[in-house]
């Protein structure tokens, strides 16, 4: 029945006439897929809101999110997805009509079939196979639903609104009864010759845009027509309306073409007119049949003798310039029309959705006629080019500030060239003035010009968080929990490739909340808790960073448990003394897992450590805050944009380097008395109560040049996920942004440098990588200790 | 050239529609649901409007209605683009002034020929 409705769909079209573009559109599929992924994810939520049938806003949106999933999988050429998306908007078509009410077992099988049209679409797109079992049996669900009430109805003792199951009747045989037309007209398409045509249209048919000459140009394009036009219902000029259309026509069409197509040109008008159609009787039936057998001769016969099918009121003046005259009929092209039965053609269309114009161009366009792509292929293509693709979808509120931006640059530039040009020619300070106020200017549409290219790239963190409500949703179904899951901040930006790349760490920290975090809701009303527990999702900016909060009204971390699991896991020792802090810290260490039996859900081999790494190398951190019997808040801490750094520059010998400004906690002047020497090579500077070990740059980094004296550098104070180092440099230089390139894919990876960046003058910088540098620290100590070590072996030996 | 409004909230959709007109050599204003569609129309007068059925904010039959009002669009051609199980929505639209409707899903050569079919 589906099927059925695509064959109608596309084989009735082909009213036109060659068109010479040739326009491949598979250029349109990736815009596809990213809005129907969209579209899915706006009918998850909305489904998961979905409360009753009252909700008719809410109905309405997922309506018309499977609706243009299903328009444009049809066009686009997923035949699987459109016909699996037509059931599911038949059933949403009738919740919207309030004739199928909302219950839960009827979301759930609406979340199902979510994601088959989404594992459907990912299928298409990686040309891939997939779960067929779990979609048949969810369309199979479907199929049931939308035949049961019918059934139900009917079966139904009679008094119960009959007119409903007269209008569903109604309902579905039309859409049965669409494609017959063709079907009936098909059998036997060559047994008239033409048409006779009475048209009397409304009065007000011009006032819904038709135009009745512009239906005779189309009708002429079918064969010879001539028309005669009834002037009967015209009234005087001074009662004449000239918005009406008072005229009727009697025409005559001579044509192979089978009735639907004459009926199909007159479709739009239909309800505004009467319109009687009759075949032209003249041509005996025993002609009929030779024609059938001699296509080509029977042709020629019609051309050569067009007055003896008795047509009456023939006006050839009235015919139209477009319509082909005798000699522009080519003689086969009846011949060729009929050499492709119209069942084999509803049968190709059937078949081949995906390439309809076979379809449309059987009637009129030359074999030899552009040849089309086949569309097939031509995806096939396309999926061997990888799945996604890094396209962005960009509001275009930020494009048109860019373009002002542009504007405002190349005024400035204009401005500083003109002031060029006059100091050439005089020096004076007016002219410097000038000079200094458009550097000023050009300074600043450049770093806006920068901030708003940067936020090309920025989109709400709602496209990461979308995920969770139905997650949570399932998991705490599948868990037997109550989880209600809160979401704020969703409009916060981040950047695209840092959201994409947040998203497996975030959905692990949620599952968590959920899997260990909230308790039983028995355990939490014995706690006096609501047995609905709370999953909260926070994003927010704090300084240049963008701040996640993961957090849960559940247990709480149990110190003891931790320390006494990392304990047998030899994480730590067992007399290692710790602070609570540290303790729960330990929870990110590879290989630690606390819950009881691994689970479903939180089994999955993906530790907190893998968390922790990846949330690193975005150049974020995460930790960790807890309370006993309230539960735990995880807070993930983000740059932005991994392109642009805001960074110190410091001079280290002759070279120049620089440390991300977000990890420096202070800079100071050494002082001789707080330096203090640990092992011989092990240098500690005691910063008020600490003590932090000092790292000389130039060992670190093999930069000949001055360390004159320890008393005479200044130190850098950084700190990164806890660990702090001071850093002595020669100098420290200005602050500034940076755009980061990387090292790896220009050289390759060097331990203790995270990227290089271009200077204002030209020259390359290297940006340092904090982290790094203390673990380069302590290996350089231990090498000293070693060496000495042997050293010291050595003397004793010798 | 004639003008055409396009109106369709699917992006793909109307990309799809668009790129085609204009590969045809047709002049194409875009709009991307009823209200917006509006707008555009009064702010220029176009020859033919190819305008979806469900979408956000303002639907299609109720753009129709609106055009319909306005006197510059009171002969305007105005196509439907609607899916095939849309029978009720082809009479709405039709009611609400509409020329004419164009099935979906549709090819460029079937757009085309419709466009062609209206504007000559």
């Amino acid at each position: 029945m589906t099927e059925g409705a695509y064959a109608h769909s596309n084989s009735q079209r082909h009213c036109g006439g060659v068109n010479g573009v040739n326009i491949d559109i598979n250029q349109f599929v990736q815009s596809f897929l990213e809005e129907s992924f969209e579209g899915l994810e706006i009918m998850e939520s909305q489904l998961l809101g979905l409360k009753d049938d009252a909700d008719t806003e809410t109905i309405n949106t997922i309506f018309r999110a499977i609706h243009s999933i299903k328009g444009g999988a049809g066009t686009f050429g997923f035949r699987e997805v459109a016909e699996f998306a037509h059931g599911v908007e038949t059933l949403l078509d009738q919740m919207r009509a309030h004739k199928r009410s909302v219950n839960p077992e009827l979301v759930k099988l609406l979340l199902e079939a979510n994601d088959c049209i989404r594992d459907l679409l990912i299928a298409s797109r990686d040309g891939v196979s997939l779960n067929a079992q779990h979609i048949d049996r969810v369309r199979e669900s479907i199929d049931e639903l939308l035949q049961g009430p019918a059934s139900a109805d009917k079966a139904a003792p009679a008094p119960v609104a009959p007119a409903a199951v007269a209008t569903a009747v109604a309902v579905s045989n039309a859409a049965e009864a669409a494609p017959e037309p063709e079907a009936e007209a098909s059998p036997a398409p060559g047994a008239v010759t033409g048409f006779r045509i009475h048209f009397v249209p409304e009065h007000g048919i011009l006032r819904t845009g038709n135009d009745p000459l512009r239906i005779f140009n189309a009708l002429a394009d079918l064969g010879e027509l001539s028309a005669h036009c009834e002037l009967d219902q015209l009234v005087p000029l001074d009662a004449l309306e000239p918005e009406e259309c008072l005229l009727s026509w009697q025409l005559v069409l001579k044509t192979e073409a089978p009735e639907a197509k004459v009926r199909e040109l007159f479709e739009w008008v239909e309800d505004e007119c009467e319109l009687v159609i009759e075949a032209l009787a003249a041509v005996p039936s025993a002609d009929t049949v030779d024609a059938l057998a001699e296509p080509a001769a029977s042709a020629e016969e019609r051309l050569d003798a067009p007055e003896d099918t008795g047509v009456a009121d023939v006006h050839p003046d009235t015919v139209s310039d477009d319509g082909p005259t005798q000699d522009e009929i080519p003689a086969p092209k009846p011949a060729d029309t009929r050499a492709t039965p119209v069942a084999e053609t509803a049968e190709t269309a059937a078949d081949t959705p995906t390439a309809p114009e076979h379809v449309a161009s059987s009637a009129k366009r030359p074999p030899a006629d552009t040849p089309k792509p086949d569309l097939g292929q031509a995806r096939s293509t396309e999926r061997r080019g990888g799945g996604e693709s890094g396209s962005i979808r960009v509001n275009t509120d930020k494009i048109d500030a860019l373009i002002n931006l542009v504007g405002e640059l190349v005024i400035t530039q204009s401005m500083l060239s003109q002031i060029g040009e006059k100091m050439q020619n005089q020096e004076n300070d007016a002219c410097l003035e000038k000079l200094f106020e458009g550097l000023t200017q050009l300074e600043r549409n450049t770093r806006e010009l920068q901030e708003n290219v940067m936020s090309i790239r920025m989109l709400p963190i709602s496209f990461a968080f979308n995920r969770f409500p139905r997650m949570v949703h399932d998991l705490s179904a599948q868990l037997g929990k109550q989880v209600e899951l809160r979401l704020s901040g969703e409009q916060t930006e981040l950047d695209k490739t840092v959201m994409e790349k947040i998203g497996d760490p975030l959905v692990h920290l949620v599952r968590n909340a959920v899997d260990h975090g909230i308790e039983p809701p028995e355990a939490r009303s014995q706690a006096g808790k609501s047995p609905v527990g709370v999953v909260h999702l926070n994003a927010y900016h704090k300084g240049g960073n963008i701040m996640i909060e993961i957090s849960d009204d559940g247990w709480g971390l149990n110190r003891d448990k931790i320390l006494k699991k990392a304990v047998e896991k030899g994480v730590v020792a067992a007399d290692q003394h710790l602070s609570d802090e540290q303790i729960f810290d330990l929870v990110f260490a590879p290989g630690f897992s606390t819950a009881d039996q691994v689970s479903d859900v939180s089994g999955r081999g993906v530790g907190m450590d893998v968390v922790r790494r990846n949330i690193k190398s975005l150049g974020g951190s995460v930790e960790v805050r807890t309370a006993p019997g309230k539960g735990s808040t995880f807070s993930i801490r983000l740059p932005l944009t991994l392109a642009i750094l805001d960074g110190q520059l410091l001079q280290v010998g002759g070279e120049t380097y620089i440390v991300p400004l977000v990890s420096i906690v202070e800079s100071l002047q050494v002082r001789a008395n707080l330096v203090k020497s640990v092992a011989e090579h092990n240098l500690m500077y005691r910063l008020r109560d600490e003590y932090i070990p000092i790292l000389f740059l130039n060992e670190l980094l093999g930069v000949p040049g001055t360390r004159a004296k320890l008393h005479e550098a200044l130190l850098v104070v950084v700190e990164t996920e806890g660990q702090k180092a001071a850093l002595v440099v020669d100098d420290l230089l200005g602050q500034q942004q940076v755009v980061i390139k990387a090292l790896e894919t220009n050289y390759r990876r060097v331990e203790g440098l995270s990227g290089a960046t271009i200077l204002g003058d030209g020259s390359v910088a290297l940006i340092l990588d904090v982290a790094g540098l203390i673990v380069l620290g302590r290996q350089h100590s231990e090498r000293h200790h070693q060496q000495k070590d042997a050293a010291t072996a050595h003397t004793e030996a010798a | 050239m004639a003008k055409i409004l396009a109106v369709d909230d699917s992006t793909s959709l109307r990309q799809m529609v668009v790129f085609t007109l204009k590969q045809a050599g047709y002049q194409v204003v875009e709009a991307v649901d009823g209200q917006d569609a509006l707008q555009k129309a009064k702010a220029t007068q176009v020859d033919l409007v190819l305008s979806d059925v469900n979408m956000p904010v303002m639907d299609g039959i109720t753009l129709v209605k609106e055009l319909r009002k306005l006197p510059a669009y009171k002969f305007t051609p105005i196509l439907m683009l609607t899916t095939e199980s849309g029978d009720d929505k082809k009479q709405q639209g039709k009611a609400a002034g509409a020329t004419g409707w164009l099935v979906k899903p549709f090819n460029p050569d079937q757009l085309l020929a419709t466009v062609k079919r209206v504007l000559g």
